[in-house]
């Protein structure tokens, strides 16, 4: 490996790091900065997505849209508190041209509730589209593409 | 000694003159889950098993269940609907495992027995026996027949397009089972148009799989648990609505025009879920653009015993299929659909307008979430006492217009005690 494409490997990952530290630690106002203002969120089930379905449960297409759903999160929607945890794996860099990224990652996210053991909640891969910005590297696109047939009771925390 | 006796086991108990309270035993008692199968999922009863435009080309099919049992909905030969149970007629294997395909007939793995679109029996290997040095031997007896032994088919029935099925051979008529009432709201919908899938959304809710359908006939709670329906009047104590039911009262639609006005204090006195100052950062999300068959309605909740749901809300659209696991939780799953000719505008807006849907949505997710608590509760007061309040309105269950009535359960509940024999 050569080590520009070391170095991107390297970013990316820390971008990655970053994301999942801050949807753990349930800072939603941080987490739509870590997109471009127009940059698009989606967690989608794997069957829509390998059978070109677009139905997603969840499609935020802003930075504004990502806020709303920050202030849904605290204020308007009701339900039961849970603690998540995201595992990334390394990232797989599928193209790089001019300040856009292209990459993948696997990531499994487990949800503990009060009272209860943790449980593995969602688990598939994020598809990634990366920009070079003034202030580092921010997410263009981030499609969630989940393997988890059924999403136990409700998904309200983005993973 | 120990003195204690234990607990006596409670039957559950009804007020005779009414359905207004809810024995908690009705969520949880096993062997009441046991015959709801039997009465109400297996027998007399016509269940959802999804919409024609999944299966549109012949041989396309779709796994899918009725109550817990597993059922294949086929397009055959002729271009008619077929549903069959995925059970093989040897050795009761799930034949079928996809989840959707296309195939010009079906071969159970276990021992290859084959089988057509119309679900006959075509034919399985060895049957006249295996050759040998002494001739044939082996093999299925002589007075084997193909035909006695085709898949369990099942009664089917399509509402323009809405695609439902029956175990029992002697149910009334689909169009009968619903009624002219649900009727006319399906074909408001669905007559006439081609639609278009557009996706699907998968939960599993841990609570009794009645919940879900008295959350849909429940007008009371949307305005006061769901803050995006009070904040953008899509469905609050002063939309004009409509609580409707068919002849026998099990199945029901909850109308509504929204409401557009900014809320009286009279409305939001009390309303915790309401924000006055919301305003949303990006207002695509309630983008709202009226359609000409919408006819006055901005929404219509239909929910079709036992086992479907079928959605309008502005211009989001789908149904939502109630698939019981026990008695303690059920699979829900969602459809979301457009027409085909819908403009690519159109095809966005119904996509992000389903943000509010499904289990992340704005408007359901936490319904998901209560059923939850609810079924905690009565899971915790097993084999004891405990009762639901279902008051509201009063504890008749006539047809009503007002959003503080719970009349739509009441009414289930006496068609339910009815062919439950409770």
């Amino acid at each position: 490996m050569s080590d520009e494409r070391a170095a991107v490997l390297l970013e990316v990952a820390q971008l990655h790091a970053e994301y999942a530290a801050v949807v753990d630690a349930a800072e939603w106002d941080r987490w739509p900065e870590l997109f471009v203002e127009n940059g698009c969120y989606r967690v989608i089930p794997r069957e829509n997505h390998e059978r070109g379905f677009p139905l997603c449960t969840l499609e935020l297409l802003s930075r504004g849209m990502m806020r709303d759903r920050a202030y849904g999160i605290r204020e308007t929607l009701y339900h039961d508190p849970y603690y998540q945890r995201h595992v990334v794996g390394l990232p797989r860099i599928l193209s790089v041209r001019g300040d856009e990224i292209e990459c993948e990652a696997n990531y499994a996210v487990f949800r503990t509730k009060l009272s209860e053991f943790s449980t593995v909640f969602n688990v598939g891969r994020y598809l990634d589209v990366i920009v070079r910005t003034a202030e580092g590297l921010k997410f263009k696109s981030r499609r969630c593409v989940y393997d988890s047939e059924m999403i136990p009771n409700a998904l309200i925390y983005p993973v | 000694m120990n003195d204690i006796a234990s607990p006596p086991v409670l039957q559950p108990t009804w007020n005779d003159s009414s359905s207004s309270r809810i024995p908690f035993s009705v969520y949880t008692d096993p062997a009441l889950y046991a015959q709801e199968l039997q009465k109400l999922f297996y027998a007399q009863h016509w269940c959802y098993v999804g919409l024609e435009a999944e299966v549109p080309n012949i041989g396309d099919y779709k796994r899918t269940v009725i109550g817990e049992r597993s059922v294949v909905l086929v397009r055959a030969r002729d271009g008619a609907l077929r549903v069959f149970e995925n059970v093989c007629a040897h050795r009761g294997a799930q034949f079928c495992r996809e989840r959707f395909g296309n195939a010009k007939g079906f071969t159970c793995p276990y021992h290859s027995w084959n089988y057509d679109l119309d679900g006959r029996l075509r034919g399985l290997p060895y049957r006249q026996g295996i050759r040998t040095d002494e001739g044939l031997k082996g093999g299925m007896p002589g007075d084997f027949k193909l035909e006695d032994n085709s898949l369990k088919a099942l009664k089917v029935g399509s509402r323009n397009g809405v695609v439902f099925a029956s175990f029992d051979a002697n149910v009334e008529p689909l169009d009968d089972y619903l009624g002219p009432m649900m009727c006319g709201y399906i074909d408001r919908i669905f007559a006439g148009r081609k639609l278009k899938i557009l996706g699907y959304n998968r939960q599993r809710i841990p609570g009794n799989w009645k919940l879900m359908q008295e959350n849909i006939k429940d007008p009371y709670h949307p305005g006061l648990l769901h803050t995006w329906f009070v904040v953008f009047g899509l469905w609050r104590a002063d939309s004009k609505i409509k609580l409707l039911m068919d002849e026998s009262r099990r199945h029901a639609a909850m109308v509504g025009v929204r409401a557009t006005a900014k809320p009286s204090s009279e409305v939001t006195a009390g309303v915790g879920s309401f924000k006055e100052k919301m305003v949303l950062h990006d207002a695509r999300q309630i983008d709202i653009v009226p359609e000409p068959w919408w006819n006055g309605p901005t929404v219509t909740m239909l929910t079709i015993f036992p086992s479907l749901i079928i959605q309008q809300q502005v211009n989001s659209l789908s149904t939502r299929h109630i698939q019981p696991r026990g008695a303690g939780s059920f699979d829900f799953i969602w459809t979301h659909f457009g027409f085909e000719d819908d403009s690519e505008e159109m095809t966005q807006r119904r996509l992000v307008q389903a943000n509010l849907f499904g289990p992340s949505g704005y408007v359901s997710a936490d319904d998901g979430e209560v059923i939850e608590f609810s079924q905690m509760a009565y899971r915790s007061r097993e084999g004891g006492a405990g009762a639901s309040l279902i008051e509201m309105g009063g504890r008749e269950s006539g047809e009503a217009d007002i959003a503080a009535s719970e009349t739509l359960i009441r009414g289930m509940y006496e068609y339910w005690r009815g062919v439950m024999g409770q």
